[in-house]
């Protein structure tokens, strides 16, 4: 229990991202409305952004701007003192690519409601079957 | 199904609440993640490319490859989403137009329709409410705003926080209010389908143009420390003014790549009426 | 980084999703999606990370919010769970 408790309290962080991705996990396999699954598959995909980005939180960590002074002299910068950028940047591209995965995932969900008239997929399935 | 999901999803879980226990504790500055290669990139980027902003200076010089291929991913969305949807016989349907002076309402059926340069008819969407006042002038005051805005969030990347993705993504959204305040018919004619399919190519373009440049000037691929040949200014602010370069190159492409997402699903691929 | 306000968000966070997958009319899932990406968005300024807020604001608050009421508004409101 006390084991259970220290964990716990350092880490309940990404015990509550890992609840997060359970939820969207579910999501995208019970649900049964396409537009649910989508929202289960982006609820998915930002857990896992935020798990990337906590782990380059450093604590007492400012933002990763560089201070300097303008056209001023060198001076050492010391590298504790910043959060660490490479998480950012990886998944700062990776936010963007999700909203257009996103756009042509909902014109997938059109085009298919323009053919059998449901999001439903049970319905959809014994739809395809009839026809 | 939903039972069998549940167990899916608590095994998975399990396996990955058990596998916290090797991380490393929340914030610790001495984590495997934090110690490899982050501190180079803190200490050198200001010195190396003069970008204080380390994010922007490891997005587009470090890791340049890396964001050109996402843009190329963002292009290949909008260009699915064009396919996917984009119809150009017009269908068969009924028109709606009002008669601005006095605010009736007329129903066209079969082939007859008013053209479009009347001054006294307009033509309304099949579900039209009518114009909100304070919506329509505000979000025509807004625009410029937004737009600028958008502009100096590319330009002033270097120095705060933000960049060609963030730029494009509000640039874009200024078109999109104009398309949800009035109709999509005003969008797309500030801002037509035409313009739209070249700008989305043209960022990418710029993008692996201002690469393929330095490659010309004989250095690597993307290594911008070659445009100091034609700049005039040192090889350190060269990489800064590179940066920028793609930056722009990377708002252009997300602009018209939102844009084009939009017209097409809330159309879908008409281009007549809209949401 | 503040810990109650982060564990306090976060809690929020996860009522959003578990609402935004729950509720029965697509319309309020896009909605509860919208304050869930905002949600998202203050975490990531709490844990310093200014870009990525930066980016979710205008791309997950804002854009996708759009795409996604357009497509309900072009498919349907109706869903079964």
């Amino acid at each position: 229990m006390d084991f259970l408790l220290t964990h716990l309290v350092a880490k309940y962080n990404f015990w509550l991202y890992i609840i997060l991705m359970m939820i969207g996990l579910y999501a995208m396999i019970a649900k049964n409305n396409l537009i649910k699954k989508l929202v289960g598959m982006n609820i998915f995909q930002t857990a896992i952004i935020l798990f990337y980005v906590s782990i380059g939180s450093k604590r007492g960590g400012t933002i990763p701007i560089v201070e300097h002074i303008a056209g001023g002299g060198e001076h050492a910068i010391n590298p504790t003192r910043y959060v660490n950028p490479l998480p950012h940047v990886l998944m700062l591209t990776a936010i963007v690519v999700s909203v257009s995965t996103f756009g042509v995932a909902l014109a997938l969900a059109i085009k298919i409601y323009q053919r059998y008239k449901t999001l439903e997929e049970d319905e959809l399935l014994t739809r395809i079957r009839e026809s | 199904m939903k039972r069998l999901a549940l167990l899916i999803v608590i095994l998975s879980g399990g396996l990955l609440l058990y596998a916290t226990k090797d991380f490393p504790s929340w914030g610790d500055p001495n984590s495997p993640a934090s110690t490899h290669v982050s501190p180079r990139y803190l200490e050198k980027s200001l010195e190396e490319t003069a970008v204080p902003n380390v994010v922007t200076a490891v997005l587009a010089d470090y890791r340049g490859y890396d964001t050109m291929f996402e843009t190329t991913v963002i292009f290949c969305a909008g260009v699915a989403c064009f396919m996917l949807l984009r119809k150009f016989e017009p269908e068969e349907r009924d028109l709606y137009y009002r008669h601005i002076p006095t605010g009736l309402t007329l129903h066209i059926k079969g082939e007859k329709q008013i053209p479009s340069t009347s001054k006294e008819f307009e033509k309304i969407d099949a579900i039209w409410t009518p114009y909100d006042f304070i919506i329509n002038t505000v979000s025509r005051f807004l625009v410029p705003f937004i737009q600028l805005f958008a502009l100096y969030v590319i330009a002033h990347g270097h120095h705060s926080p933000g960049g060609g993705f963030q730029g494009g993504v509000i640039l874009g959204a200024s078109i999109i209010v104009l398309a949800v305040a009035f109709n999509l018919r005003t969008a797309v004619r500030r801002f037509g389908e035409k313009i739209d399919g070249i700008m989305s190519a043209l960022g990418v373009f710029i993008y692996a143009g201002v690469g393929a440049f330095c490659a010309i000037l004989g250095a690597e691929f993307l290594n911008y420390r070659a445009l100091a040949k034609i700049l005039p200014v040192g090889k350190v602010m060269a990489r800064s003014h590179g940066i920028l370069a793609v930056e722009i190159g990377v708002g252009i492409a997300v602009m018209a790549v939102m844009i084009c997402i939009y017209n097409n699903v809330a159309s879908e691929g008409k281009f007549d009426e809209g949401l | 980084m503040i810990w109650q306000l982060d564990l306090a968000i976060l809690t929020l966070v996860i009522v959003c999703a578990i609402a935004a997958i729950s509720v029965k009319d697509l319309l309020g899932t896009a909605i509860l999606f919208g304050a869930y990406s905002f949600m998202m968005c203050l975490l990531w300024s709490i844990m310093a990370a200014v870009d990525v807020a930066f980016t979710e604001a205008s791309v997950g608050a804002g854009v996708s919010t759009v795409f996604f009421v357009a497509a309900v508004f072009r498919t349907t409101r109706r869903t079964k769970d």
